[in-house]
């Protein structure tokens, strides 16, 4: 406060006084922006992924709209008539006809269109990455479990919006990718053939299917997708914001920026710098060139057919299936090749989804978390991590095994069988030498912490000895590589009724494994000793 | 039954004519030889019509020195190297002028590399195989313009070609190590000439199959393909979801990555 001068307030100032008074007296308003303006985020890099999804997710809506306006999902047969050459007079629907005229007939409609797209494939990449950071760092432990599985549920979400928009076009591309579902479907027992007649109105492809997308591609998933996403906003708020540890930051604090004004302006700001990276990569770079595929006919499929990215999954554990897995009972096929996918790609999501609770059960640890954790600290969960990652970028790569194999000069079935191998294999190389990773890191970090890091000066003894000086870290430094939780397996004890119970030894001896091959942070006396020692 | 008596004997008179059946015979012999001309190919005809002795035996000269090790000096084939009996001009101007042949090593497929040989050598050779082997010639220029019905080639090589060779020509994985090659580039006569020879893995679209005007009209999809950038942008090499699945990962992600870094930075 000055005290100086008092300036008298100017027009400007007064006004907005005025206003804010104005709006005030009639809202209450300033109660929610005291409330909210003062909201701390704390800052690091890896905080602003969420941030990511959410602008894209904007983009895609402002995109959306304006694709709305010129698509037509009817399946009424038309002639092609418009400006593209090698389409002329081709049979086709009215859905693949005006998805061909917003590319080349209106203005600005290509480029909408590939920003719609483009914004859509970064909407699903900064979820998967800000769901890694989430699970890398800890921060789905108590109290953010909830939020956690609200944050999946967007992402199986967008998968789906996604999925219902890639569809929408009616191109052969789009056309394949639904006859791949429809065999899911079919490929499930008793029901499957139910389903897809129910979904398709009938035998695929048939007439009814784009429009229906089309209502839950603009109005019902969108519709679930900002409600779950303010919930999941709202509970962001509630929960307060991780922070990695470091002087000042406990579990009961958070140190940062307040929302009003600095967060505000640079979140304000990140918006249109990543509004901008999308318009120059659509403004650039062709993504789904519909006029390339013709319109969907049932009987030709193009090489280097491959769902968008986030289904990539799906379809690599198809192809990764062998093949003669059919098993014929009572005169029903049982096709355990799209089976066994689709049990393994439903039981990796439930395993991601309920992954909070699991950990929660195993460490049996009931305490808040606000400190977000350093992935070194927590190896077994970070190890658990990476062969997660494994098994998923495993079916991932597979979906492109064809083009891995044209553009390395490889065989196909070679492609293919080293990914099956890996499928199992890789995952437990991961696991292995993740955690040992990590043990390593963390005993390094114990390392310095106690002795200081080598400083490169070598001393020669007056007995003729050479030494190596280590310089000590300041205490802020340390503080970082210091503060972690130390856990320990848990211990069998008896229940009420004096019994061990057969899930009692069972989370033991997952505890166990989760927590055995662990490093103990340095304790305050260690850290004494090891300074005075440093002193001499 | 009541027909004019003087037309019946007319008719008489022309049938008992002397040489009548002189003229049934050319009559016959022109209509087999013409329709056998029509259903097979064309150009044959003409091919060895105009091809000169001295050029087949060039030809053979070069055929012995490079290709009869593996081919046999009677194109009946060895151990190396398949027969080529009934291969035909087309399948020699295709092989040799798109550089498959003589192959570098003996892998899943022969690939495309630098020609080895002149217009005028492969042209020796393709009319001393021909010559002794005849089967599908090298195809009229009319076929090769590449301004015939683009929208009719399209659809068919969706139907046809595309499942190997990617909609957009960008080519596509076979088994064992196989491979559809990418179309971009590749000239308007060796397009027609797979078409009709079915080299490497590709099976033959005959006329039956594909007349020579809807192939033409496939070489005019594929000349377009070439002549027309996309009006998106770069193309990523027309792959498809992969290689946009790849490029936001790795440059739009990278990109936001770089400037959260940047905006999180603390100022020195």
């Amino acid at each position: 406060m000055s005290t100086s001068t008092v300036t008298p307030p100017t027009r400007g100032s007064r006004f907005t006084a005025a206003a804010a008074n104005y709006l005030d007296e009639r809202t209450s308003i300033s109660g929610a922006v005291k409330e909210l303006g003062r909201k701390i985020f704390p800052d690091h890099w890896s905080f602003m992924l969420g941030e990511v999804a959410l602008y894209s997710f904007v983009v895609i809506l402002l995109s959306g709209t304006f694709l709305t306006f010129f698509f037509d999902p009817s399946m009424t047969e038309v002639y092609y008539d418009g400006e593209y050459l090698p389409l002329s007079g081709i049979h086709m629907s009215v859905a693949y006809h005006s998805s061909l005229d917003l590319s080349f007939e209106i203005r600005g409609g290509l480029l909408m269109r590939q920003v719609h797209h483009w914004a859509a494939l970064l909407f699903v990449a900064s979820i998967g990455l800000h769901m890694l950071r989430v699970f890398f760092t800890g921060a789905f432990r108590k109290p953010r479990e909830i939020n956690w599985v609200i944050g999946f549920v967007l992402f199986v979400l967008a998968m789906a919006e996604g999925f219902t928009g890639y569809s929408l076009p009616d191109d052969l591309l789009s056309g394949n990718g639904l006859r791949i579902i429809d065999g899911m479907l079919k490929g499930l027992p008793v029901v499957g053939v139910w389903i897809s007649y129910f979904l398709f109105g009938g035998e695929f492809p048939g007439v009814e299917v784009i429009p229906r997308l089309y209502v839950l591609h603009i109005m019902l998933l969108p519709a679930i997708l900002i409600v779950t996403l303010a919930l999941h906003m709202v509970l962001l708020i509630v929960n307060k914001h991780t922070q990695f540890a470091g002087p000042g930051r406990t579990n009961e604090n958070v140190v940062g920026v307040p929302i009003l004004p600095h967060f505000a302006a640079k979140a304000g700001g990140f918006f249109f710098l990543v509004f901008g990276v999308i318009m120059l990569i659509a403004s650039f770079f062709t993504i789904n060139p519909i006029w390339n595929y013709g319109p969907y006919d049932p009987s030709p499929v193009s090489a280097g057919t491959q769902p968008d990215w986030y289904i990539g999954f799906a379809d690599g554990a198809l192809r990764l299936a062998p093949p003669n897995w059919d098993v014929h009972v009572f005169g029903y096929t049982l096709p355990f090749g799209i089976l066994v996918p689709m049990i393994a790609l439903v039981g990796l999501l439930v395993v991601v989804a309920i992954y909070p609770f699991l950990e929660a059960w195993i460490t049996g640890d009931k305490r808040e978390h606000h400190i977000a954790d350093r992935p070194r600290n927590a190896p077994t969960r970070t190890a658990i991590g990476a062969a997660g990652v494994t098994f998923y970028a495993v079916m991932w790569a597979a979906a492109s095994s064809d083009i891995m194999a044209t553009h390395f000069m490889l065989t196909m079935e070679g492609v293919i069988h080293t990914l099956q191998a890996l499928l199992f294999v890789g995952p437990v190389i991961a696991f292995i030498v993740t955690k040992r990773i990590c043990l390593g890191l963390q005993k390094k970090d114990r390392e310095i912490a106690l002795h200081g890091f080598e400083s490169g000066r070598i001393v020669r003894m007056p007995g003729g000895a050479y030494i190596e000086v280590h310089e000590q870290l300041d205490d802020y430094e340390r503080w970082r590589l210091v503060s972690f939780n130390d856990y320990a397996p848990l211990m069998i004890r008896p229940n009420a009724k004096g019994r061990i119970t057969a899930g009692q030894r069972m989370r033991a001896a997952l505890s166990r494994w989760f927590f055995e091959d662990r490093i103990v942070p340095p304790t305050k006396g260690e850290i004494e000793h090891a300074k005075e020692h440093g002193h001499h | 039954m009541a027909k004019n008596p003087r037309a019946r004997t007319a008719k008489k008179t022309g049938r008992r004519h002397p040489l009548a059946a002189v003229a049934l015979i050319v009559i016959g012999l022109l209509s087999t030889g013409g329709a056998y001309a029509a259903f097979s190919s064309t150009a044959t005809a003409d091919e060895t019509g105009v091809v000169s002795q001295s050029t087949i035996e060039e030809g053979e000269k070069l055929f012995a020195a490079n290709c009869a090790t593996c081919h046999g000096a009677a194109l009946q084939g060895t151990q190396a190297g398949p027969s080529l009996h009934g291969v035909g001009a087309a399948s020699v101007d295709f092989q040799v002028g798109t550089g498959r042949m003589p192959m570098a090593f003996d892998g899943a497929q022969a690939e495309r590399k630098p020609v080895q040989f002149t217009d005028e050598q492969i042209e020796a050779m393709a009319a001393y195989v021909a010559s002794i082997s005849p089967g599908p010639a090298i195809p009229d220029e009319e076929y090769l313009t590449g301004d015939s019905d683009a929208a009719n080639g399209a659809e068919l090589f969706r139907i046809n070609c595309a499942m190997c060779h990617n909609v957009a020509g960008a080519g596509g994985a076979l088994t064992e190590g196989k491979f559809a090659p990418p179309l971009g580039g590749v000239a308007p006569e060796h397009i027609y000439e797979a078409m009709v020879t079915g080299p490497q893995n590709m099976p033959v679209f005959n006329d039956m199959n594909l007349s020579p005007a809807d192939k033409a009209d496939i070489i005019s999809y594929l000349t377009y393909v070439d002549d027309n950038s996309s009006p998106g942008g770069f193309e990523l090499g027309s792959l498809g979801p992969v290689a946009e699945g790849l490029f936001i990962w790795i440059f739009g992600l990278g990109a936001v990555i770089a400037i959260t870094v940047w905006l999180t930075a603390k100022a020195n």
